[in-house]
């Protein structure tokens, strides 16, 4: 323990002091460096452990993993595009990319229009802070842990012994002659069952950007257009949606991209099993329980691909907003 | 880790009648390790000298043969050893309550930390090279992995390996070693496929008499079933692992229905999936999973039910079942449960019956490997520490353990049951190895997988048995 301790506040000062120094020693070298040629140079300078940091810890892996993608298990024995085809034929991740394109459909929809909900009716009400902390709760909670909160709550006994999962207590409860259900087995209902888990984790998340967004439109146009005879409807769907317009897309692509992520509440869940596996699932278990390098390595490819156009989506409307201001 | 998969083709695994001391404690099933820390040792040079052990052993035959068997011999070393494993709950317990004297008398610290995804942890640190210093593995086809990649320490010049053979079975140190090395040693060993039923309830249906043969087991079955009783209490999950208690199930009908020839050609990866022999395993089993009226809440149960718990309604009143197949180790949780229940008095087991006569006799077995990732003093001692008789009666009297080691002797368990359960596998014709340990990990991990697809959809078996054959063609050659 003690030698992490160490290790741990020698990070804690030794990080910014080798930093500090690396910058002042710069400084003095840039001293004999003329003018013009300065200006160009101290940026890069400057960026350089940054730069040098991102290589390290994140290109060098990606090159690494589409090179790993080629390799078998081992990654000694070169199978050209063999892992890519398991990708796209094998029927275990055939389900993966099914399941995955359910979640980006439905926990994408409805964590951001339960969170546009929540945003604009907490708005109107004087117990707003109260409703949204409680909404956003749930973010604070790692999402094994929710995991494991919905497992109990979907939690599943024979008709006739005491139901201990809530919701299938609840549901006998309030309908009569309801039979319990086992909800993370029963396919496909069970993958929604675990998108809803996502949901509860991620709305508050959702509800709160939109909710500063909302803030942020002028109350003189609201009112103007109550003035002009707008009734409630009409000022939601013609005023407020289009001016929120950029801030749900930044919201919508965020959520796209944790729905190709999903994995904590699907491991924690199921692992996979009964027809819910997701891609994320399904390449860590090629990497730590089949250690299949080569796999593993192939499907972390894929998904890196398919969040690229996202990725480049949010720049451009990242860069478009910069342009505006 | 290529090849890593056909660990025992070599060994022939017929874990001889003269395993005597059989306390199976086979928790959930794989072995944990311990990872110890990097020496901070004090002494290193100490611990590398085989204490008394083995002048003690030749002469004398006592149980202290091994080197750090004694107490006496045991020197005090301090710092730490890390151990990974699998066992949570009271299997915790137990093993911590048998590293406490080694704790004590050496000064050395347990670190333990238990996971049921134990195959995922261990290689993400391995390859990560923080390993454990002594981990539990997942199973010897995992354990040929490890060692055939380098990872794992040759225990042989670690264990007195005259007083390891004279303790242990060959067959037993066979399933431990890989290319000659001996890589891995095991701790505890349980007894799979013993059927269990509660003493106070299952006469009144019965009659009395336990089956003898799959016909007798079915036709009881049968007989629970036909005024709407429901005979079995299954449960398959576990976690990360979920899925296993079936591919017991599987085991025990193929090495009893096929024989245990087959039984190894399956496990080698030389039988298919689809093969009659196997096919046929899955459809018995199937008389029972795939029937609602033969198992407790049906198919959803089996699959949304806990392994530690699905016994449980055995000994409710009524009783909501009256048999359970599981091993050994369950007994530990029947209690827990349950603390009023006395071994014997409430719940008994018969062994899992014979199918085909020709293979009559036959058991199957599992236990719990312990190998070494670092070479560290403290890590050399904990090893021989638990190879020890001293130690494992510890867990042994505990109960739920069976122990590998010859020198536990019969004495020594806690109860009738577990002396039932070392003197089942004494008295066994054949024994063989949990083959889903053995398969590699692919192919362990689509078993596990095939089994919950096969509960939930009964009618599915060709295209399950199917995906297997694919994942047996290419998980065993790498």
């Amino acid at each position: 323990m003690s030698d992490r301790l160490a290790l741990a506040a020698g990070a804690v000062v030794g990080v910014p002091v080798v930093l500090v120094g690396y910058i002042s020693i710069v400084e003095a070298l840039l001293s004999f460096v003329p003018g013009g040629r300065r200006r160009a140079l101290r940026p890069w300078l400057w960026l350089a452990p940054a730069l040098a940091c991102l290589l390290v810890f994140l290109a060098y892996p990606a090159l690494a993993t589409v090179y790993a993608s080629f390799f078998g298990p081992t990654s000694e024995r070169f199978v050209g595009l063999a892992n890519y085809g398991y990708v796209f034929t094998d029927g275990t991740m055939l389900l993966s990319i099914r399941n995955n394109a359910l979640w980006l459909v439905f926990f994408t929809g409805l964590s951001v229009s339960l969170g546009l909900l929540v945003a604009v009716l907490a708005d109107r009400v004087p117990y707003e802070t109260v409703a949204k902390s409680l909404i956003f709760l749930p973010m604070a909670i790692s999402f094994v842990a929710a995991g494991v909160i919905w497992k109990f709550m979907y939690d599943y006994r024979p008709p006739g012994t005491p139901q201990t999962g809530t919701v299938n207590a609840l549901l006998m409860g309030l309908v009569p002659g309801f039979e319990p259900q086992a909800w993370l087995i029963n396919s496909p209902g069970n993958n929604l069952a675990l998108i809803v888990a996502a949901v509860w984790v991620w709305t508050g998340f959702c509800m709160v950007v939109l909710s500063a967004a909302l803030k942020g439109i002028p109350s003189e146009l609201l009112e103007a257009a109550r003035v002009d005879g707008a009734n409630e409807w009409q000022v939601f769907g013609r005023i407020m949606l289009p001016m929120l317009g950029s801030t749900i897309a930044v919201v919508g692509t965020t959520m796209l991209i944790t729905a190709l992520k999903a994995f904590d509440i699907v491991y924690v869940m199921t692992n996979g099993n009964f027809g819910t596996e997701v891609i994320a699932n399904r390449m860590y278990k090629e990497m730590f329980n089949v250690r299949d390098f080569g796999r593993a390595s192939a499907i972390a490819v894929v998904l890196m691909v398919a969040i690229v156009p996202v990725l480049l989506f949010n720049l451009r409307r990242f860069k478009e907003q910069e342009a505006t201001r | 880790m290529a090849g890593a998969t056909r660990p025992s083709r070599v060994c022939p695994f017929v874990l001889a009648v003269t395993l005597v001391a059989t306390a199976c404690a086979g928790g959930g099933a794989q072995p944990t390790a311990a990872p110890a820390k990097p020496p901070e040792a004090t002494k290193p040079a100490a611990t590398t000298a085989p204490p008394a052990a083995s002048p003690a052993a030749s002469p004398a035959a006592s149980p202290a043969a091994s080197p750090a068997a004694s107490p006496a011999a045991l020197q005090r070393i301090g710092g730490s050893v890390s151990v990974l494993g699998t066992w949570g709950g009271s299997e915790q317990e137990s093993f911590l309550a048998m590293v406490k004297p080694f704790e004590d008398q050496t000064g050395v610290k347990i670190e333990y930390e238990g996971t049921r995804d134990l195959n995922a942890i261990l290689t993400t640190r391995v390859q990560g090279g923080n390993p454990p210093d002594v981990a539990g593995l997942p199973g010897p086809g995992q354990m040929a992995e490890f060692a055939r990649a380098g990872k794992l320490v040759d225990l042989s010049s670690v264990l007195d390996q005259s007083a390891v053979k004279e303790q242990y079975s060959e067959d037993w140190l066979k399933l431990g070693s890989v290319d000659g090395k001996q890589t891995g040693i095991f701790i505890k060993a349980a007894l799979k496929g013993p059927i269990w039923y509660n003493v106070k309830e299952l006469p009144k249906v019965s009659g009395g008499s336990t089956p003898k043969s799959w016909e007798e087991l079915s036709a009881l079955s049968q007989k629970i079933a036909a005024p709407g009783a429901t005979p079995w209490c299954v449960g398959l999950g576990s976690g990360a692992a979920s899925g296993w208690p079936g591919t017991d199930w599987i085991e025990d009908i193929v090495l009893r229905q096929a024989g245990p020839d087959k039984y190894d050609q399956w496990w080698q990866g030389t039988l298919t999936w689809s093969s009659p022999e196997i096919k046929a395993a899955w459809q018995t089993w199937g008389q029972i999973v795939g029937n609602e009226k033969m198992v407790f809440g049906g198919r959803q149960a089996i699959l949304a039910t806990n392994f530690q718990e699905a016994g449980n309604p055995l000994f409710s009143t009524p009783p909501r079942c009256y048999l359970h197949h599981q091993g050994s180790f369950i007994t530990d949780f029947f209690v827990k449960a349950n603390p009023n229940l006395k071994p014997i008095e409430d719940f008994n087991f018969f062994p899992f019956p014979d199918i085909d006569p020709r293979y009559a006799g036959a058991v199957e077995v599992g236990g719990d490997l312990f190998g070494m990732f670092r070479d560290t003093p403290q890590a050399r001692a904990l090893l021989k520490y638990l190879t020890t008789p001293d130690a494992q009666a510890i867990w042994v009297k505990r109960g739920g353990a069976l122990s590998p080691n010859k020198r536990v002797s019969l004495d020594t368990y806690p109860d009738q049951i577990s002396r039932q359960s070392a003197q089942a596998l004494i008295s066994a014709k054949t024994v063989r190895f949990d083959a889903s340990d053995l398969m590699p990990e692919a192919m362990n991990n689509a078993f596990f997988k095939g089994i919950l697809d096969f509960v939930q959809e009964p009618g599915s078996l060709d295209s399950v048995l199917a995906d297997l054959d694919r994942v047996q063609k290419d998980a065993y050659k790498r």
